[in-house]
């Protein structure tokens, strides 16, 4: 079992310590990512999502940011207990990131060129002329025409999604074991999101590599995932296989967003949404974080924090109403640990 | 690239003239006449008539400045009244003592402002920051002449380590080129700074980290070059200032640079010798603004030059 677990999230919590006070942007948030798995992490902005990617890559900005607990297990060994000269080893490397702002994530002075051979000389020790090579391989194999000139080109001269491509490219450049992607296509246009989305399905299997991809957009999970981790104010919510998260969503907030989603089909009415705004971090509401949203929310639900218990036999929801009753739901989640 | 210098140097031609006028215009209102003060008061008015006549100085108005440009643009900038020498010959005598206290002062300026702005992003509301930032804001503020002063009276009077004024060695040049250059260190300073906080926080410099980079090669590798582009402009602005002469410090100390020529030519209202140091002024504030223009394309590959 542990064998195919690439990479292990455990219990993490990320508390960001501000002027105002202190925000807990992560709490004991625990999934795993198998080998040349495609894992998909759904929530709002500000559910803590990119803060769980840029925990496992140990580059959230502290100050202010502080990861208090949990683990980080990547092929069994703990990358919060490493040193900062160790991730640099794993960073770009083992590891690599795409981020969501393609028109802002590439240094404007340099060439993309240089930028792509800037991490293979770092990691794969291959000289200049060598790195440029694969470089403008890795341009050639992301769908960039004209590779051998745009690989002396500058961000400025090309498009979003071609940019997006660049990032790509550079990430995989010294064939990760994991690509983290943080909302790769939200910046780009409809059609472009999904040759940018084909790409990395394509390349993942190329590469062999697992995916964590990070969006609010559940179609690119329908697109991408086998399984989905959602999360809503701080929190894993719900994880499901991905057909089962469309057909039977457990937990109210994940219908809601899957309500919400505009259709094509059937009889047109008004959108549905959930109502109220995504709880302030720096003072959720007690219980479940989401109840004073939820329309199925009873007495309890404001009183106690429902915790994440198994469901179904490969499912996890974090609900009273889908659960069970917190002196059952602990002594289930307590034979689930052990 | 020619190109672009050719035509930037035409356009550059009516801000000269426009220069020109409004010292012109200004010399020309305000109290005081050359000739008295050349020859002094107890002057006969017909030997004053006859030199008035002979400087062109009954000429109307446009007359005169229209022979001022047709001279200037054949480099003639005229004689000087008080001491009849060619006032381009007066410049360049005194410029490279101006240039050599520039540069100097400008090296000191450079090198510790940028240094200084970078530790202080880095490291930012550090110790080290707080103190550094306080001292720049310090060294802005507090006076040229008085800080010229405190320097004399410490380094030169108490301490006996420099010479107070004169130039007959490089070692006279120690004084005044820190004085002139702590003020500039201090804006350099303030403004890497908050260049760098600014780059420091972009998107890319994510990217940079996400890749593997050091924090090293980060900060001087992908930081430093997005982050000269705003201190360029700074630092050719104020060189181009320096270049022209300081007023007050070549002033305090007795440094013989276009700056002390400035000020000798104002007060014995000496018109071409005023005339020829603003159009010159001019000429090099235009070069270097054109030169931080050029730099820019070196800097930063989305300014292209047309």
């Amino acid at each position: 079992m542990g064998k195919r677990k690439l990479l292990e999230i455990k219990d993490l919590t990320v508390k960001f310590f501000t002027e105002d006070g202190t925000v807990n942007a992560v709490e004991r948030v625990s999934f795993d990512i198998e080998k040349e798995e495609t894992l998909g992490v759904v929530g709002e902005s500000g559910c803590g999502k990119s803060v769980t990617a840029l925990s496992v890559m140990r580059l959230l900005p502290s100050p202010p940011a502080k990861i208090t607990s949990g683990k980080i297990l990547f092929e069994g060994e703990d990358l919060l207990s490493k040193s900062e000269a160790e991730m640099r080893r794993i960073r770009g490397n083992l590891i690599s990131m795409v981020f969501q702002e393609p028109m802002t994530s590439l240094n404007p002075v340099f060439t993309i060129g240089h930028q792509i051979s800037e991490a293979i000389v770092l990691h794969q020790k291959l000289s200049k002329k060598e790195a440029r090579e694969r470089a403008i391989e890795m341009l050639r194999l992301v769908g960039i025409p004209n590779p051998e000139k745009r690989y002396w080109e500058y961000p400025h001269q090309l498009s979003g999604g071609m940019r997006q491509r660049v990032m790509i490219a550079m990430a995989l450049s010294c064939s990760p074991k994991l690509l983290i992607a943080d909302e790769p296509t939200t910046a780009l246009d409809v059609t472009i999101q999904a040759q940018i989305l084909d790409l990395i399905e394509r390349l993942k299997e190329k590469v062999g590599m697992s995916v964590l991809m990070i969006t609010h957009d559940l179609g690119v999970i329908a697109e991408m995932a086998k399984r989905v981790v959602v999360m809503y104010a701080g929190q894993v919510v719900e994880e499901s296989p991905c057909e089962d998260i469309f057909e039977n969503p457990l937990h109210p907030y994940t219908a809601g967003l899957l309500k919400s989603i505009p259709k094509l089909e059937g009889k047109k009415s008004r959108l549905h949404v959930i109502e109220g705004n995504v709880p302030n971090p720096l003072n959720f509401p007690s219980g479940c974080r989401f109840h004073p949203r939820c329309f199925e929310a009873k007495k309890i639900c404001g009183e106690k924090m429902p915790s994440l218990v198994e469901v179904e036999g490969n499912r996890k929801v974090r609900c009273f109403m889908r659960g069970s009753f917190p002196e059952e739901v602990l002594a289930i989640e307590r034979a689930g640990r052990n | 690239m020619a190109g672009y210098i050719v035509r930037r140097l035409i356009m550059a031609l009516p801000v000269l003239v426009g220069v020109s006028l409004i010292t012109f215009i200004l010399l020309n209102v305000v109290p005081g006449d050359p000739v008295l003060e050349m020859m002094g008061k107890h002057v006969d008015p017909l030997t004053l008539e006859k030199v008035r006549e002979q400087l062109g100085l009954n000429d109307p108005l446009y007359v005169q400045f229209g022979r001022f440009l047709f001279n200037a643009l054949r480099g003639d900038l005229g004689k000087s009244f008080k001491t009849g020498q060619p006032v381009t010959q007066m410049i360049m005598d005194t410029f490279p003592t101006t240039v050599k206290l520039a540069l100097s002062s400008a090296f000191v300026a450079i090198v510790l402002g940028i240094t200084v702005g970078i530790i202080s992003a880095v490291k930012q509301y550090s110790f080290f920051d707080h103190a550094a930032m306080i001292t720049a804001l310090a060294g802005i503020s507090a006076p040229i002449f008085w800080v010229a002063v405190v320097a004399q009276l410490v380094f030169g009077l108490q301490l006996k380590w420099l010479p107070i004024s004169g130039y007959s060695s490089p070692k006279h040049m120690i004084l005044p080129a820190v004085v002139l250059g702590i003020r500039f260190a201090a804006s350099i300073a303030r403004y890497t700074r908050s260049a760098f906080l600014e780059v420091i926080r972009q998107d890319f410099i994510r990217t940079a980290r996400a890749k593997g980079l050091a924090e090293r090669a980060v900060i001087f590798g992908h930081a430093l070059k997005n982050a000269m582009i705003p201190v360029v402009t700074i630092i050719g602005m104020q060189i181009s200032g320096l270049l022209t002469g300081s007023l007050l410090t070549e002033t305090i100390f007795a440094i013989p640079g276009l700056g002390r020529l400035s000020i000798w030519a104002l007060s014995n209202r000496d018109f071409p010798l005023v005339q020829g140091i603003v159009l010159f002024t001019a000429v090099v504030f235009v070069i270097g603004n054109l030169i931080v223009d050029i730099s820019y394309a070196f800097l930063d590959p989305r300014v292209r030059l047309q």
